[in-house]
């Protein structure tokens, strides 16, 4: 962007073997490049002619492992079952915060129907001590790392348990003790500040990585540019995992870009990519897992773009039927949903029954609606917060209009009741 | 250069004291870019998190304020980022997110609009949005601003307005090398975000004593240059050497003028512009920016709700015209010294 007044310094990079082509004529040596091969016939290089990058799975619709693939390792029937309760809780929750914010209760939410694989499966792979940027569907993986129902309620109602203080809108959720930075509306901002932190953590030299999840449609952003090379030529340990679930709201990805998804991008900017079934919650632990240990041992980052659909509606203020088939959603919901998947599989192994999960599911509902109750209940934080936090200190101008708010609203009571 | 060096040496030393890790008597002879650098140094010397980095700094920085740097802290901590300013913006705010000193150099304020967003949206509403869970502010952006006589619209651009706007950022601006030096260590330690601008005119052009060491310079209070009884002048940046001019012009008239450096344009010290208006009755201020939506706005409207009574005259903003900064006519367009001069001789007459 910036107008270069002054000429860059060249820093020479290793040479890479570079591939050679039939028509060969000699090399050239180009600070803007690596060892460039000459050719005498004009070589197009049209994506066209790509290989599709493939999706790694390690089970299929029915829940069976694929020919040639296993459980990946680490995987055993107490995590298993762990990561599945975890999918009935968000789905459950889901499910009630959905349906309350449709009587009125709570302004708005946002489910991650048809996610639940990408969200367990990345988030128990990584480490607690783990840097999580979160774009606004990965409730899930605040879940697993252990944040309550109470929790998830405080903040969606926005009382005075909020840890958020009830100043940003539902779903925005955040969590120091875990690990979790506050998720922030505008899209793909925290990719570049995830790259960031990940350098700060290889400065320090922690045994630590950042994870920034994001959808296809934020990763048209500037910022996932701006993020994907700077983590490259600063070699920060952070992992880019993309969610390309079809849509960005009503946009369908025709609309979005024109390349082979998210994951053909990584090799621009030598990151390297791996593309998995994100409706199979072994396939995304596995890579998951396996990126991490590349980005700790490699010293780069790493992209991992699932593949998946996005069975909910966009938030609660989209009715997505207005631009996709209502048989195209339950296309998806009857033959590709990750938590179907994994009760087959758990079903075939013995590790799970119908029963337990009539029951599991009636437990959880009635956990949710009890945070529901409780969260609906508290009151909405105490009026001096307002003015808090702006600053690490309150400037003479917030002293002197938060006095003016409290004489003001000391007139005229009645008038300010209640919260939103 | 209106004082002797004794004189200004003693005033900065005593504006520093009370506020110096280590103040000190003893000074070095420094312009502003080599005062930017000792004060980058000392911060890195001091906090093994902090980090410098953007376009070119590496080898130096394209105004020279990087010099050394690298060779003396190594290139994990002195490095050049990819030309982007938005991932500048961005990689600074997640470093500084994790609790380490982040100091960003946006090469020309100009180029600083690409990372609006994640300094508006991002950077400034970090702790209060996150109920205090997490914060970035440890952050400070370093930018050149100002004309520089040859600039045109894009290297010439001063947009404190801009960031002015924006509750949960601060934005300093120095005058000459000591205060550079004090202001710019205070906002690297300060604990919330700073865009700092820096007067590229004068990166060579100012030279003064500069206290050797580490000393701070507190944001949040202007600094009263000149005390006078007529009429009060507020400025920032290099457009204190303007004010300077049009003050002597003005004394040597016969009317005496208080002459105000803001420093800090938010959150600016309102009492200090406040009490000088009561004595003097007379207020200008004074900024390169265009007049429209500029931080004179909001200086003039707030001592016009404070001082109402004590208003001999009324306010004036001398500014840059509401165009684009141009080229051929940088001259005509800056709000020079007998522009202000102008501006005096209309309020005492009023």
């Amino acid at each position: 962007m910036a107008v270069r007044l002054f000429a860059k310094s060249l820093t020479s990079r290793a040479p890479r073997t570079a591939r050679l082509f039939s028509t060969t004529v000699g090399q050239g040596e180009f600070p803007g490049g690596q060892t460039v091969p000459y050719v005498n016939k004009i070589h197009v290089l049209d994506p066209k002619d790509n290989e599709i990058i493939p999706a790694y799975r390690v089970m299929d619709q029915q829940g069976k492992i694929v020919p040639g693939a296993s459980l990946p390792e680490g995987i055993d029937e107490e995590l298993t079952v762990e990561m599945y309760k975890h999918m009935i809780r968000l789905n459950s929750m889901d499910n009630v915060f959905y349906d309350a914010q449709r009587q009125g209760r709570i302004s708005f939410y946002m489910t991650a129907f048809g996610e639940e694989g990408t969200l367990f499966g990345s988030a128990a792979a990584i480490k607690p001590r783990d840097m999580v940027f979160a774009q606004y569907r990965e409730a899930g993986v605040l879940m697993w790392r252990g944040f309550t129902l109470d929790q998830f309620a405080n903040q969606l109602f926005s009382n005075e348990g909020d840890l958020g203080k009830g100043r940003q809108m539902p779903v925005h959720y955040g969590s120091r003790e875990l690990n979790y930075q506050t998720v922030s509306s505008p899209l793909a901002t925290q990719l570049p500040q995830a790259a960031g932190a990940a350098y700060g953590f290889k400065l320090a030299k922690e045994d630590r990585i950042a994870i920034c999840y994001f959808g296809e449609g934020a990763a048209s952003e500037g910022d996932f540019h701006a993020a994907l090379n700077i983590a490259a030529t600063r070699e920060c340990p952070v992992l880019y995992f993309a969610r390309n679930n079809g849509y960005a709201i009503s946009t369908p990805v025709k609309d979005q870009f024109r390349g082979d998804g998210i994951a053909s991008r990584g090799a621009g900017y030598g990151i390297p990519v791996i593309r998995v079934d994100g409706n199979d919650i072994f396939a995304v632990y596995e890579v998951t897992k396996k990126a991490r240990e590349m980005i700790l041992s490699e010293g780069r980052p790493v992209l991992i773009e699932t593949m998946s659909y996005r069975q909910g509606h966009h938030s609660t203020s989209d009715d997505s039927t207005r631009y996709r088939e209502v048989s195209e959603i339950k296309h998806w919901k009857d033959t590709n949903c990750p938590m179907n998947r994994l009760k087959l599989f758990m079903m075939d192994k013995g590790w799970w029954t119908e029963e337990r999960d009539i029951a599991l599911k009636d437990i959880e509902r009635t956990n949710v609606l009890t945070a529901l109750t409780k969260a609906e209940a508290r009151g909405i934080p105490e009026l001096h917060t307002m003015f808090e936090d702006v600053y690490a200190e309150k400037t003479p101008n917030l002293i002197e209009q938060e006095q003016e708010m409290l004489q003001h609203i000391a007139k005229y009571p009645e008038h300010y009741e209640g919260g939103h | 250069m209106h004082r002797s060096f004794t004189k200004e040496i003693v005033k900065q030393v005593a504006l520093t004291r009370g506020n110096a890790t280590s103040a000190s008597l003893v000074t070095e002879r420094m312009n502003m870019f080599t005062a930017l650098n000792d004060a980058m140094r000392v911060a890195m010397e001091t906090d093994p998190t902090a980090v410098v980095f953007g376009e070119d700094v590496a080898f130096g920085g394209v105004f020279r304020c990087t010099v050394d740097l690298k060779e003396k802290f190594g290139e994990d901590r002195v490095f050049n980022s990819p030309l982007c300013e938005q991932g500048i913006a961005g990689f600074a705010i997640g470093y500084a997110s994790i609790g380490r000193t982040a100091i960003a150099e946006i090469q020309f304020a100009d180029y600083i609009f690409p990372a609006f967003d994640q300094i508006v949206n991002e950077a400034a509403k970090f702790r209060y949005r996150s109920g205090n869970q997490f914060d970035c502010g440890k952050l400070t952006f370093r930018t050149p601003y100002g004309a520089v006589g040859h600039g045109a619209h894009y290297h010439s651009q001063s947009p404190e307005a801009y960031f002015a706007h924006t509750p949960g950022l601060k934005v300093v601006m120095p005058r000459n090398p000591t205060q550079a030096k004090g202001l710019l260590l205070a906002s690297i330690r300060d604990p919330n975000p700073v865009v700092f601008f820096e007067p590229k005119a004068l990166y060579r052009a100012s030279v003064s004593e500069v206290p050797v060491g580490d000393f701070t310079i507190p944001l949040g209070q202007a600094d009263i240059m000149r005390t006078g009884s007529d009429i009060t002048l507020v400025g920032w940046g290099a457009q204190m050497r303007v004010l300077e001019d049009a003050c002597d012009m003005a004394e040597e008239a016969g009317v005496s003028c208080e002459l105000i450096d803001l420093q800090t344009i938010t959150p600016w010290d309102v009492d200090t512009v406040e009490q000088s208006v009561r004595k003097t009755g007379r207020l200008i201020i004074s900024h390169e920016a265009p007049r429209t939506g500029g931080f004179a706005s909001e200086i003039a409207s707030t001592i016009q709700e404070r001082c109402f009574l004590n208003l001999e005259a009324p306010i004036q903003r001398v500014c840059g015209y509401d165009t684009p900064f141009p080229l051929a006519y940088e001259k005509l367009y800056l709000p020079d010294a007998l522009k202000n001069f102008e501006a005096i001789k209309h309020a005492v007459n009023y």
